[in-house]
């Protein structure tokens, strides 16, 4: 029999992994270009008994995912940028509370309402930086149809592991893809859940650090009766304005991932160990650049890229030790200069840095960025 | 013998944030002797609340407890009725939370009939912050940022309630505390979205403001006010201004009459959701026919 050849897009595969990580919980609100994944979610869910649900907005859409996770459910929203700002009041919300969450941004062109159907890439400083206040980040990038089922399902492994939102963000043009691809095989997939407390109800506190910076998690229903506030609170979980505590429990916050950075950060190196120009790039504008450097390694230029995988937290040491022999580099990014201004702060010294900056909703072409490979070489 | 309290409250959490004669206690006892009335085992509750005065309630009811953002605790109520549709959801907002920055998701959650129960307290102003005006400050009224006498009309939360969806819709104050016990008991057993409103006394900020700065007189200008629901339907428009309308607007038996009723589906929204799941379960390639 002929093997049939099914085709995925983007949006479909951010649904089906979220499936195959154990996500039993959806709510949305319609925008484009992420409606996909709701509509997706809406017909899948039920099937396996789980729950969608349209909220009246995204702020609601928030506010019920991190109301199923306390129950113990994984959970996602999709949203693109207007939505995603929308969105931010919750999810810092999700933050100070610890509640784990997977939050799917499909970048459009903004500010405001700005280019609803096409392509940017400047959410990126919004998923580090949306909400109030001080918190950890892990912002996934995936460029390829393959990295986002594989992406999707990390997404859930680390919003778990680390108790908390995570950001998977996409371009319009990576959610949009389509095309037949190889699912791994789902026997195989590595599924992380949060850790639940192994203590009596009695001797349970919501924030109990003497288990490391990510404390056991009990969910509502199961004998615990804790309490969960946005107010900065103590390990009991009940408001508390003691500057001590405070000071403790939002350096922890932080801690838990930025202890970890190097564990989560994840990128290709592409060409890079005899690279003399060094191409920082992700999504879709990676795959542009791809193309230019292999162009370019044919006329004998000496260009490689690192594409990150992960956007934050951004592993900088890693970074400096991949570009080490790089004199200069390239960030061709669909937004102003947000992923530039981070790596000129630790490069500035020692390379030249060319920003590419597109914000038309037109992909960055190869040539645009071949052109500048010759341009510095 | 004496209610115990104490069998639903966080006692290591007193004393209370609440100022001393605050309406607030009233309706929160009301609130108790419900629970009490219904038997629930305490781990099945989750009480969820916004922000405000009102909605420092779950802090010291011994449930599963929930302090969320302005507004949005019938948002997280909702996906947490959603995920666990046999337990039982308790929200407590103020008259601000619910119907001002959440009124989007108030009559939503009306709209959907989810078998959550929601108690408001409406004191006729943000107490939290300092007594500024609410949507249901009386026109005419001072209070810190209505200086010179409050313009913007009311809402009347229980017509807005009922106009929305909700299957269960009553009105007391806090100088009726078993009326409040009486109508947040059917609240809790009616199987779709319930709303109560008390009307309650903040003296500290909207009675200060408005020469009723003790609770007493703040709780007898509520009294002033209490008009039944069937005294109001033989009364003027004119009469029944600047008035508190109290009693059951749906309760179990709903006047069938067309405009209440039309376009309002009464299954509540778990149960339909549930045949949504048994559809999916049934098709195969995902969409039903």
């Amino acid at each position: 029999m002929k093997k049939s050849v099914r085709f995925y897009s983007g949006a479909e595969l951010v649904a089906m992994a979220a499936i195959d990580a154990g996500c039993r919980f959806f709510g949305g609100y319609p925008i484009t270009p992420s409606s996909e994944i709701a509509e997706f979610m809406s017909i899948m869910l039920p099937k396996v008994g789980g729950k969608y649900i349209q909220m009246e907005d995204e702020i609601a859409a928030m506010g019920s995912v991190i109301g199923a996770s306390l129950t113990g459910e994984k959970v996602l929203t999709a949203t693109s940028g207007p939505g995603f700002s929308l969105k931010q009041e919750n999810i810092g919300y999700a933050y100070m509370a610890e509640v784990p969450c997977v939050v799917c941004n499909v970048m459009r062109g903004g500010p405001s309402t700005g280019l609803p159907t096409a392509l940017a890439q400047s959410d990126i400083m919004q998923a580090k930086w949306g909400t109030h206040g001080d918190h950890p980040v892990i912002a996934l990038t995936p460029a390829y149809l393959e990295e986002i089922y594989e992406m999707t399902i990390t997404a859930f492994n680390l919003a778990e592991t680390y108790r908390m939102p995570v950001m998977l963000l996409l371009d319009e043009v990576i959610a949009h893809l389509s095309s037949a691809i190889d699912l791994p095989d789902k026997e195989k997939l590595v599924i992380k859940s949060r850790r639940k407390p192994t203590v009596t109800p009695d001797k349970y506190y919501p924030y109990d650090t003497a288990y490391g910076d990510v404390p056991p998690m009990a969910n509502f229903f199961e004998g615990y009766r804790f309490h969960v506030t946005g107010l900065s609170h103590d390990k009991t979980g009940f408001p508390t304005t003691d500057p001590e505590l405070v000071q403790a429990d939002q350096e922890r916050q932080i801690r838990k991932v930025s202890s970890k950075a190097h564990e989560i950060f994840d990128y290709e190196s592409y060409l890079m160990k005899d690279a003399e120009i060094a191409i920082f790039a992700f999504g879709s504008t990676a795959r542009a650049a791809r193309v230019a450097i292999d162009n370019a390694r044919k006329m004998g230029i000496k260009v490689g890229m690192v594409r990150f995988r992960v956007l934050w937290p951004l592993d900088e040491a890693e970074v400096l030790k991949v570009c080490s022999r790089s004199k200069a580099v390239i960030v061709p990014e669909m937004n102003m200069g947000q992923l530039s201004t981070i790596i000129e702060k630790f490069t500035a010294d020692r390379t030249k840095l060319v920003k590419i900056n597109h914000v038309g909703g037109v992909p960055i072409h190869p040539t645009d960025i071949f052109n500048e490979i010759k341009g510095v070489n | 013998m004496a209610f115990e309290y104490e069998k639903y409250l966080r006692m290591e959490k007193m004393p209370h944030l609440w100022c001393p004669g605050c309406g607030i206690g009233i309706v929160l006892k009301a609130m108790i002797r419900s629970l009490d009335n219904m038997g629930w085992d305490k781990n099945d509750i989750a009480f969820v609340s916004g922000i405000g005065c009102t909605s420092r309630a779950p802090g010291y009811i011994d449930c599963n407890t929930l302090h969320t953002t302005h507004g949005r605790a019938l948002t997280f109520a909702t996906g947490i009725k959603m995920a666990q549709p046999a337990k039982h959801i308790v929200v407590f907002s103020g008259d601000g939370d619910a119907t001002a920055i959440g009124g989007n998701h108030f009559i939503h959650a009306c709209r959907r009939n989810i078998d959550i129960t929601l108690v408001v307290v409406n004191n006729n102003t943000y107490g939290m912050t300092g007594g500024q005006h609410s949507p249901t400050t009386p026109i005419g009224y001072k209070t810190s940022t209505t200086s010179f006498g409050n313009i913007d009309p009311t809402f009347d939360i229980c017509l807005l309630a009922k106009a929305a969806g909700a299957s269960y819709v009553a009105r007391s104050t806090v100088n009726k505390g078993k009326i409040l016990e009486k109508y947040i008991t059917k609240g809790l057993e009616n199987k779709g979205f319930s709303v109560i409103v008390a009307t309650a006394n903040c003296h500290t900020q909207f009675g200060r403001k408005n020469k009723m700065g003790d609770p007493i007189s703040a709780r007898k200008w509520i009294e002033s006010r209490e008009i039944p629901l069937d005294k109001a339907r033989n009364m003027k428009a004119e009469e029944l201004y600047d008035k508190i309308i109290t009693g059951e607007f749906i309760s179990e038996e709903p006047e069938k009459t067309f405009w209440d009723n039309y376009n309002h589906s009464t299954q509540e929204y778990t149960d339909a959701y549930q045949t949504i799941i048994e559809k999916a379960q049934k098709s195969k390639d995902g969409e039903s026919k």
